[in-house]
């Protein structure tokens, strides 16, 4: 299914990857520039995409729409799913202003999802799935694989359709799928839950098991519910880890009365725990590395108020991060380093209301991206566009997404009393 | 109702007062019943024992005072050192209102050298929810070292955190956030024989 690579999706996935590095480096009016570098239909604005109606298939297609939507790359054409064709006529197509348009077809017992090419009159890509039925619990994740591949072969890059976030209501953990669907509680009544994150693989959950004014780390595996302490945090209060990008090292900070500091350990032993600040009454927090394992991301009071600073994985060259004035920016907490490394989102107070900031690493130029209501806890979707935020917009906490390219916004949650979300990779 | 009490207050005061000027009793010894076998005391031996149990009922009294008061200054010692400390938004710096305060706990626990105590730092619920947890632990810290610098010996304090989430107020102004951002004080060991400092 993701094995195609014809040379043509190849230049595109360079490109795309190429143009979105840049886009991040400038302001929301120059990344519009920045979406039309992966794609070759009119220059400036979003392809559009049919997907033709497909009998007894109602909701694979459903699916299918609602994750092209919310991948924000496309304008969606609507139309019924009664009377019209269900084969592609590229006529009649192009005449609806189509750039693309997505075909499911029966192809001896499996389902065939064909993505035509209006421009060039071709099919560009098929895949063939043998689709779980629609009751099967891998009927969904299924269709998101699909959706995902869909969104790489029309424009380069994939969509983020395939993956979960895990947030926090009610003091336990939850996951949900990117579109909102399959909302479970993932953690057991008696941990109180804290700082939740993924581990690189998609397998497990760490987080703070938070008892008494102090925490212990736990190894949540997502699939059996088998958990594990991590050892050196059996003592003091152990929070934000952050697995590095090879899984196989856990950051995290500890608070003692010393003030809070970031350390290492290994995750499969909890050997070798190493301090990777001093911060002498200061605090260190949030770790968040790179995709290369190098550096990351951290909070620091050294400074005063909170902001964001970057060291190496050693703890080595320790410097501001993402630029403030003294004495007049606000708080600036929880950053989280991109997919593609180009950026580390974060919030930033504002008049005293939290909103989300990107930063551009390589420029340290920040761009704020919120600005109703408080806005905090940002995560990065796997596809690297979209970010899942807590906000109170609507009048209680809710998760919610934004396409940090369009700026549009869609509400993921709707339970209320959401907090510290975390998204997964790609699954 | 409250006037009441105040006036049972005063009436008690108005009656320790008059104890105090005179210690004899006002009202006659009680008489000893008699018994069919004994015959009736004879006034030498009543006034003995009536001054016996005159000096009972007084060491009785001066016990139970004792008691009273140390069960008092129990109460008190208590209660000034688990009163608790608050602090400006987003800063763990002791406010000048709550150094006598912590100033009173240090000499509570010198005159206690049994006594060991918890302090758990709190934020409102306004800053970040993880930066919380170093923010209310650097309260607690913050407290800690004022009273080891008034040299209590470190080893009895512990410091814990709970960020934001043990609001005492789950109110959303700034009444409840005051009120949030807070120190509290637990005794964990010594608590039963508080004294209080000579």
């Amino acid at each position: 299914m993701t094995r195609f690579r014809a040379p043509l999706i190849g230049l595109f996935a360079t490109a795309a990857l190429s143009g979105s590095t840049r886009l991040l480096a400038q302001d929301t009016t120059q990344a519009q520039e920045g979406v039309r570098v992966g794609i070759e239909y009119r220059p400036g604005e979003r392809p559009s995409i049919v997907v033709l109606p497909a009998v007894g298939r109602d909701s694979a297609r459903n699916i299918l729409l609602r994750d092209l939507d919310y991948s924000d790359r496309f304008e969606i054409i609507p139309i019924g799913s009664e009377g019209a064709s269900t084969t592609v006529n590229y006529v009649l197509l192009r005449s609806l202003g189509a750039d693309f348009g997505v075909e499911l077809a029966d192809v001896s017992g499996a389902t065939a999802f064909r993505l035509h090419d209006m421009k060039s009159g071709t099919m560009r890509k098929e895949q063939r799935v043998n689709l779980p039925p629609p009751g099967d619990p891998n009927f969904r994740m299924t269709m998101h694989r699909i959706a995902d591949e869909i969104v790489r072969n029309a424009i380069g890059t994939p969509g983020y359709a395939a993956s979960q976030v895990v947030f926090l209501a009610n003091k336990r953990a939850y996951r949900v799928d990117s579109d909102g669907s399959n909302m479970a509680v993932i953690t057991p009544d008696g941990d109180e839950v804290l700082s939740p994150t993924w581990s690189p693989d998609g397998r497990k959950i760490a987080y703070t098991k938070f008892v008494a004014g102090q925490g212990s780390l736990i190894l949540l595996d997502v699939a059996s519910g088998q958990r594990t302490v991590l050892a050196p945090t059996t003592k003091a209060l152990n929070f934000t880890p952050a697995f590095t990008p090879d899984g196989r090292t856990l950051a995290f900070a500890r608070a003692t009365e010393e003030g809070t500091d970031i350390y290492t350990a290994e995750v499969a032993t909890g050997c070798c725990l190493q301090r990777l600040t001093v911060g002498r009454y200061s605090d260190n927090l949030s770790p968040s590395y790179a995709p290369d394992g190098r550096r990351m991301a951290f909070v620091s009071t050294r400074a005063g108020l909170p902001q964001i600073y970057v060291m190496g994985a050693d703890g080595t060259d320790q410097e501001l991060l993402a630029p403030f004035d003294y004495g007049v920016t606000g708080s600036s907490n929880a950053p989280e380093w991109s997919p593609d490394g180009a950026s580390v989102v974060f919030h930033r107070d504002v008049d005293r209301s939290p909103q989300i900031f990107v930063l551009d690493v390589a420029g340290r130029k920040v761009r704020q991206l919120t600005s109703s209501g408080r806005n905090e806890d940002p995560t990065w979707a796997p596809d690297g566009k979209h970010i899942a935020f807590v906000s109170d917009r609507s009048g209680t906490r809710q998760l919610w997404v934004i396409d940090i390219i369009t700026g549009r916004v869609r509400q993921l949650t709707f339970t209320g009393g959401v907090r510290l979300p975390t998204w997964s990779r790609r699954f | 109702m409250h006037l009441q009490f105040r006036l049972l207050t005063i009436v008690a005061a108005v009656a320790l007062i008059a104890c105090g000027k005179k210690p004899a009793p006002e009202a006659p010894a009680p008489q000893p019943t008699p018994t069919a076998n004994q015959p009736a005391p004879t006034p030498p031996s009543e006034d003995a024992a009536a001054k016996a149990a005159r000096e009972q009922a007084e060491r009785d009294r001066l016990a139970r005072e004792a008691a009273e008061k140390a069960a008092a200054d129990r109460a008190t010692a208590l209660q000034q050192l688990v009163a608790m400390i608050h602090f400006d938004f987003d800063k763990a710096d002791i406010l000048s209102d709550d150094v006598s305060n912590l100033d009173r706990k240090a000499a509570i626990m010198q005159a206690n050298p049994g006594v060991r105590i918890r302090v758990s730092g709190h934020a409102d619920e306004r800053g970040s929810d993880e930066y919380n947890l170093a923010l209310g632990n650097r309260r607690a810290g913050a407290a800690k070292r004022q009273l080891v610098n008034k040299g209590v010996d470190g080893g009895r304090i512990e410091v814990i955190s709970f960020g934001e989430e043990r609001p005492l107020d789950p109110g959303h102004d700034e009444g409840a956030w005051a009120k949030n951002r807070r120190d509290e004080f637990e005794v964990t060991a010594g608590g039963e024989s508080l004294v209080l400092p000579q």
